[in-house]
């Protein structure tokens, strides 16, 4: 504990004397630590943070649902399913080997360019549809990841009571399944609260977006510093909820494998 | 099989099991097993690991599908094209050697999931049935409990209620006892004892020879894929015919299980 603590002063302590005694410190500081600036950005890039965060709790419940349906498609078993496996394996290859950016654009410019009728245009519905539809595929394999590590003889306990194959699925294999992969859930988690900056590009008015227009009106990088500090504010205790639940679970396997 | 054997066919023949063929890519772990039980019939199957009697057991259960072959169950065909194999399945109780019990479920749960989604039973009366069960093998205190906290035995005699709560009309064993140290072998055997007690027609893998020799009105010696000897234990232990049959016979008696 001790070490720890003296060593950890020791290099941060360290670090931070030669960033503050560096010859550009004055003028980075003045660019991108304003007081003013902070306190005229902080309540609109926290208003722009709002809009971050009602995609990310809307993508998020959407992808969850979706991301499920589409792992159960890939681990159905049968040769009659294979055109159902078969979509599901090249979606994902397709939207987990591009990046986000990229889907973002195509649709949020794309389809409202096809004008087709009784589509919507609504950017905001486009730069929706790409956070999930790319987030779905990650997901999705962090699902069938816990579907295969249910071992297989709980499936035959449970066909050789009569269950079918999908009452084996919801009852028996899904509950443990996701019990198991709640902490790579929560991950993705971060990565599409994350992600929700990127919508910034098709238009609507999010933290990131504000920032920049912040910036542009007074010449100074401080409003990306209060983005990244409300970005991190939300983020962080997401991440140490992950780190105590692979915590719990190691203990609980150590207690079960005594 | 002949045909004359099929008009033979006893009225309370449980199972049978004719020209029975199964293999696993190049290995034939069974080759052309027949085999008859009738209704009251504890039959056990004994011999050496791979011989062939985990396979035979889940082949019976629709585990595995078999190669060549027919397997009646109360008559009926049950490897025919078009039968539900769900519906087969809640007639053929089968207990394995790991439990297989669902972790993420109390006792109660794990007896009462298949009564209450494969045959429709109302809770109420399905906990009531299971509880029943439960006092009849010592376990009532245990219905709240999760498998984890089990003993092994405990998890075993779960397993055994949780296949007789489907009312099965045969009770396969897969060398239930395997897991278990010997001290809670004797109170598994003892539940076993007492269903042949009331008549259950079970089949069973074991290497508990002194309790095949107890319990069983039949025993089946399987040498590579074969029924090599059947017969009554006194015959089969005190004076097997066939050469294979003593040889297992002996070096069980020297590993002292005997």
């Amino acid at each position: 504990m001790l070490v720890a603590t003296i060593s950890t002063v020791v290099v941060f302590g360290l670090v931070g004397w030669i960033i503050v005694t560096s010859p550009g410190w004055p003028r980075f500081q003045a660019q991108f630590f304003d007081s003013t600036v902070f306190d005229y950005a902080l309540p609109r890039v926290f208003a722009g943070l709002l809009v971050n965060v009602s995609f990310f709790l809307v993508a998020e419940a959407l992808v969850l649902v979706f991301a499920l349906v589409l792992a159960a498609m890939r681990s159905l078993k049968g040769p009659v399913f294979m055109p159902i496996r078969l979509f599901a394996i090249i979606y994902i290859d397709l939207f987990r080997g591009l990046p986000s950016i990229l889907i973002i654009y195509i649709l949020g410019f794309g389809i409202p360019a096809l004008g087709i009728p009784g589509l919507t245009t609504d950017v905001y519905v486009w730069a929706l549809v790409a956070l999930v539809l790319t987030w779905t595929a990650y997901v999705a394999e962090v699902y069938r990841s816990g579907i295969e590590s249910v071992h297989p003889s709980q499936e035959a306990a449970a066909r050789s009571l009569g269950l079918s194959g999908y009452q084996t699925f919801r009852y028996v294999v899904l509950p443990q399944a996701v019990r198991r992969v709640v902490p790579p859930l929560l991950n993705d988690a971060i990565g599409l609260m994350k992600d929700t900056a990127l919508i910034s590009f098709l238009g609507p008015i999010e933290a990131f977006r504000r920032s920049q227009m912040i910036e542009g009106a007074r010449f100074n990088f401080t409003p990306y510093v209060v983005s990244a500090m409300l970005f991190l504010l939300l983020t962080v205790p997401l991440s140490r909820i992950v780190d105590r639940m692979i915590q719990r679970d190691r203990e609980r396997y150590l207690a079960g494998a005594r | 099989m002949t045909a004359t054997m099929a008009t033979l066919r006893p009225a309370a023949e449980a199972l049978r099991i004719e020209g029975v063929r199964k293999s696993f890519g190049e290995h034939l772990v069974l080759d052309s097993i027949d085999l008859a039980v009738a209704e009251h019939e504890v039959v056990c199957l004994i011999g050496a690991s791979g011989s062939g009697k985990s396979t035979l057991l889940r082949c019976v259960n629709l585990l595995e599908p078999i190669d060549a072959g027919r397997i009646f169950v109360g008559g009926a065909e049950i490897t025919a094209r078009g039968v539900d194999i769900d519906r087969i399945r809640r007639r053929i109780g089968i207990v394995f050697q790991a439990y297989n019990l669902f972790p993420h479920m109390s006792v109660l749960r794990n007896i009462t999931l298949a009564p209450i989604k494969v045959l429709k039973v109302p809770r109420e009366q399905a906990e009531g049935q299971a509880t029943e069960l439960l006092t009849r093998f010592g376990l009532a205190d245990k219905r709240d409990s999760v498998p984890d906290r089990l003993s092994g035995g405990q998890q075993q005699r779960v397993a055994i209620v949780r296949a007789l709560a489907m009312q099965p009309d045969i009770l396969l064993l897969d060398e239930i006892t395997s897991a278990l140290d010997p001290v809670l072998v004797a109170e598994v055997l003892s539940v076993i004892r007492e269903l042949a007690h009331a008549g259950m027609t079970m089949v069973l893998a074991t290497h508990e020879m002194g309790f095949a020799r107890d319990i069983a009105n039949r025993v089946c010696f399987l040498d590579a894929g074969r029924i090599l000897e059947e017969g009554p234990p006194s015959q089969i232990f005190t004076s097997p015919r066939e050469a294979r049959t003593r040889q297992f016979l002996d070096r069980v008696i020297e590993a002292g299980r005997m």
